[in-house]
Parts: C-alpha cells; sequence; structure tokens
C-alpha cells in the first residue's frame, strides 16, 4: 500500500487503491458473505426482520438435500457437467496435439483462426444454433429421415440437447489451454522417445499427458464449471424433465419467490465449483496462477 | 527374413489408415464447428415462419425487413452497447489500478490478492448475479441497468486486471525511475511512460471487456430487473416465438465478429512483421 503511495504520489496512488477497494470489498467480499448470510436466514416478512423469528438455521441446505427432486437435479447436474466435461476432452485432445506438434507453422495457424471464429460468437447465438437444429421438425431429423437411418423423427431436446449444447459452447475453452501448454513441449522428446521404441500410446501417457497437465486441468476446469453453472442451454434445448441445478435456483428467485433458499442454492452450486476447482488442481498439482493464464 | 512378401494395395491402406482417419476426423470436427451456424444463417433466407432449412420454401430476404421494424430489438441493441460501454468505463481503471496493485506487493500478499481477484472467474456467472441482487436490495436498489454493469464489472475486472498483469511484468522499473531522476512529477511518469506502454493491453483488455459484457447471458438474467439487453430478448424469443427475424440478427452478429476477428488479425500479423 505504502508502496502504490510513493510510486503515484497521494493523489493517484490513494484513487487507485480506492478503485482496488470498491471492486474487492464492495463487489467481490461484500455481495457474498452477504449472499451468506441471506442464505443462513429464514423466509421472513418485512416486518418479522429483526424479530424473535429472524435467527441463524441451515434449514435452506438441508431442504436441497432432503427434496428428493432437487437433489436428484443436483447430482445430475454434477454428472451432466463431467460428462461434458470428459467428452471435451476426448474430442479435443488429437487436435489439439495435431496442432502444436504434427501440423506445419502454416497449417497450425490458418487452423487456430478458423477455429477462434466460433469463439468469439455469442453462447445465446451458439445455442439458437442448435435449437433449430435439433428441432423436432428441424433439419437433423431431415438428414436422419431421409438416409433411413431413423424412420420416425426423434425428440433430441431434453438430456440429449443439452448435453450435445453444452459440449458445442465449451469445447473451444477445453482445446486451447490444452494446445497451448502442448505447443511448449520439445518435438526433440517425442522423436527421441519414438526411436527408443516407445509406441504412440506410450508416448503420450508418458511425454505428452504429464507435459501438458496444466493445460488439460485448466481446460476440464472451465467446461466443468462452465457446464455446471450453464443457464441457456438447459432453458433452451431442455425438456420439461430435463431441468438443470441453475434452473431451479432461478425458480427460487423469480417463481418460487424464496430468495432465502435460492441463495443457499446457489452457493452450493459456488462451493461445488471451486471444490472442483481445488480438487482438480490439486490432483493435477497446477497453481492457480497457472490456470489463470 | 525369409517371408519377406511383396507390398500389397491392402498394406499401403493400412500404412494410410490413421492419416485417412485423422483428416476425417478434422473434416467432421470443422463441420460440427461450423454447420450449426451455417444452418442457422442459411434459415434467415428461408420463407418458412419458423426458422429452418428443412423443407426450403422460398428463398425471401423479407426478415431482414422484420428484424429492422423491429422497436424491441433496437431498444434491446441500444441498452446492450451502453451497459457495454459502461463496463469497459469500469473495468477498464479499476482493474489496471488492481493489476499495479497487485505487482507492488510482496510474494505473500499477492498470493492471497491474486486468489481473491480472480475467483470471480472461477464462480458460477448466475451466482455472481445473485450476490450483487442481494446486496443492493439491502440498499434498495432493485434489479435493472445499473446491477447488471454492477454485476458483469465484478468478473469483467478480473479480465482486464490479468492482461494488465501480463503487460506489466515486461516492463521495465528503471523507466520511471530515470524520469524522476529527470525532474518529471509522479503524475507526469505515470501519463506518459506507463500509460503509453500499457496502452496495447488496455486497448485488448477493453475490446474483451466490451465483447464479455456484450454476450453475458447468465449473470445479467438475474440483476436485469425487467430490462431487456440483447441475450435475453434473443434467448426470450427462442421460447415465445422464434421467426427467421432472429436469424437475421444473429447473421448480422456473426458477420460483424468475423469482420472484427479479421481486422485484429490482419492487425496483429501486421505488428509481427
Amino acid at each position: 500500500m505504502n508502496e502504490m503511495i510513493k510510486r503515484f504520489g497521494p493523489g493517484l496512488g490513494g484513487f487507485f487503491l480506492i478503485l482496488v477497494a470498491v471492486w474487492i470489498i464492495g463487489m467481490v467480499l461484500a455481495p457474498n458473505l452477504m449472499m451468506l448470510n441471506f442464505s443462513l436466514k429464514p423466509m421472513l416478512f418485512p416486518n418479522d426482520i429483526g424479530g424473535p423469528k429472524d435467527v441463524y438455521t441451515v434449514d435452506n441446505y438441508t431442504a436441497l438435500f432432503g427434496d428428493r427432486v432437487h437433489r436428484a437435479i443436483f447430482l445430475k447436474t454434477i454428472w451432466g457437467s463431467a460428462l461434458v466435461m470428459v467428452a471435451t476432452l476426448a474430442i479435443t485432445y488429437p487436435l489439439a496435439f495435431w496442432m502444436a506438434k504434427v501440423a506445419s507453422m502454416r497449417g497450425a495457424r490458418a487452423m487456430l483462426t478458423i477455429l477462434i471464429i466460433p469463439f468469439w460468437i455469442n453462447e445465446v447465438l451458439r445455442t439458437l444454433a442448435w435449437f433449430i437444429i435439433l428441432s423436432f421438425n428441424g433439419p437433423l431429423n431431415a438428414f436422419l429421415l431421409s438416409t433411413g437411418l431413423i424412420d420416425q423423427p426423434v425428440r433430441w431436446q431434453g438430456d440429449f440437447g443439452v448435453l450435445a449444447g453444452m459440449v458445442y459452447a465449451y469445447i473451444l475453452f477445453m482445446l486451447f489451454p490444452i494446445y497451448n501448454s502442448i505447443s511448449t513441449l520439445e518435438t526433440a522428446q517425442l522423436e527421441a522417445a519414438k526411436n527408443l521404441g516407445a509406441s504412440t500410446w506410450r508416448i503420450h501417457w508418458r511425454i505428452v499427458i504429464p507435459h501438458a497437465k496444466a493445460g488439460i486441468a485448466t481446460g476440464c476446469v472451465f467446461t466443468f464449471m462452465l457446464a455446471a453453472g450453464s443457464y441457456v442451454a438447459p432453458a433452451l434445448l431442455g425438456s420439461p424433465g430435463s431441468r438443470w441445478f441453475t434452473e431451479i435456483i432461478y425458480n427460487w428467485f423469480f417463481e418460487g419467490g424464496n430468495w432465502n433458499r435460492g441463495a443457499a442454492y446457489a452457493l452450493v452450486l459456488l462451493v461445488l465449483c471451486m471444490a472442483v476447482v481445488m480438487v482438480t488442481l490439486k490432483i493435477f498439482r497446477v497453481n492457480l496462477a497457472d490456470v489463470a493464464k | 527374413m525369409s517371408n519377406i512378401r511383396p507390398i500389397t494395395p491392402l498394406d499401403r491402406l493400412a500404412r494410410a489408415l490413421p492419416k485417412v482417419l485423422f483428416a476425417a476426423y478434422l473434416a467432421l470436427f470443422i463441420a460440427y464447428l461450423f454447420m450449426p451456424l451455417i444452418i442457422m444463417s442459411a434459415a434467415t433466407f428461408n420463407a418458412s415462419k419458423f426458422p429452418t432449412v428443412t423443407p426450403w420454401l422460398g428463398t425471401t430476404l423479407g426478415w431482414f425487413r422484420e428484424l429492422w421494424n423491429d422497436a424491441a430489438m433496437w431498444k434491446a441493441l441500444w441498452l446492450s452497447l451502453g451497459i457495454g460501454l459502461a463496463v469497459v468505463a469500469f473495468a477498464l481503471p479499476v482493474g489496471t489500478a488492481a493489476a499495479l496493485f497487485l505487482t507492488s506487493l510482496n510474494a505473500r500478499a499477492r498470493g492471497i490478492f491474486y486468489a481473491v481477484m480472480v475467483s470471480p472467474l472461477l464462480t458460477p456467472g448466475v451466482a455472481i448475479g445473485i450476490a450483487t441482487l442481494i446486496l443492493w436490495r439491502q440498499a434498495g436498489v432493485a434489479g435493472g441497468t445499473f446491477l447488471i454493469v454492477m454485476a458483469q464489472a465484478t468478473f469483467i475486472t478480473a479480465y482486464v486486471m490479468l492482461m494488465v498483469v501480463a503487460r506489466l511484468q515486461r516492463f521495465d522499473r528503471t523507466q520511471e525511475e530515470a524520469a524522476l531522476g529527470l525532474g518529471a512529477s509522479k503524475w507526469m511518469i505515470f501519463r506518459r511512460v506507463l500509460l503509453p506502454f500499457l496502452k496495447p493491453a488496455l486497448i485488448a483488455a477493453g475490446f474483451i471487456a466490451f465483447l464479455q459484457s456484450f454476450e453475458n447471458y447468465n449473470t445479467t438474467l438475474f440483476v436485469r430487473g425487467t430490462d431487456t439487453p440483447l441475450t435475453v430478448y434473443i434467448a426470450t424469443k427462442v421460447r415465445t416465438g422464434l421467426t427467421p427475424a432472429v436469424n437475421a440478427l444473429a447473421l448480422i452478429l456473426i458477420a460483424l465478429t468475423l469482420v472484427t476477428a479479421l481486422v485484429l488479425e490482419l492487425n496483429r500479423r501486421r505488428k509481427e512483421r
């Protein structure tokens, strides 16, 4: 702090410190603490606030695990997000390796430019694209019917639609970190391993993957988090039978009218994501600064 | 070796197979990424009331006219642009200040503050929206444009901070000392030495910040009150009455994105030379 004042003078340095305080205290810490406080209180009428009924309780949390439907949706969200994570990892890893180590400089460059395009496009629009494709009378059903693979149109919307939309929306969050970390690997190492008789499988398992672990961890963390916290894909591509945890939270706020319970549910989601981040970083022995790159 | 046999076409095929498979995978991947966008764009020109390409009911440009005449769309667009600019105006100075603050700390304090500052990026967007909503309700402020800006800025500032930190790592502090030795004031040093050095990072960060704000949906949804920015407008349309006019909007946004990405890429390549 003194360092800031010393470097920029009391006026500018002080101004910078105030800006930082507004952000960290007013926008990061205070809202989260307030949400925590809120989630530990029962829902009350305004004139009961501060009265005898205004006590701390964990009811809002136990409600989540006591409610069979909500618990099932919560578990499904975790499972579905993990599925999205694994699917994107499996789909992108070969491409990332190819771009980083096999393709020519120009080929990789061109590929990168092409791939960045969908990355720039709005998530809502990308989901809309899948909404159109998967619709009952849409192009996918028309195509499959014309090839004779199916003889009845399939209702894709629901769990399948949600997961497909998510894989599509978050796939590049997996590809780019893995690509970045594989490109720092010395190609000579791969050649040496090959000359010494290592199989392709072994080269990947023992050299490429350990080297790329920071990128893989980053990709996994981001895809899981984005999937678990996603609202667009479930809302647009889901069906009444395929609700996502974020939709339950939304309902507590804008349909169920119990903000305290909604806050508790949101905190559970937040803690889940934080836990996944921490565990993944621990497993891959990566630190936070590598992820944030 | 006694069992040498001539190379048959089958052997050639076996040797070429991995390459063929990989080429197929590459082609499929690109098709997977772009087919949805192409189909969505193509549906704009279909006369069908519901956006699709099957069946094709005749080619039309009518959906652009319909979009142009949609007052709600214009309102949502202006709102999103305004929110984006407000978020940039907030996140650039605050993110820069945070980056400078971070680099002025000793290693231990830096680790703690760094974790706090990047935490909004590791928090689900819905939770950021909800926390902002709850905090401001205590102060009697309900959801609306102001809260959208506050909630979005919470995590977008972190992006700016990271980009400025990356640039600062290459900054040579002796420049500041030299300027000080030559009698420049501290404000002057910031204005004439540090700020010009940070300029490329700030331009890039401003651009990213605007884009992040413009396309945000999750956080916005919880703090919007009754205001409707563009992403919310589109998502609502999908559920309440989707026509290819929305595809026309998507097509325009995609085209704009492509042009911007192209300009940035060309700019970057020119600089590298």
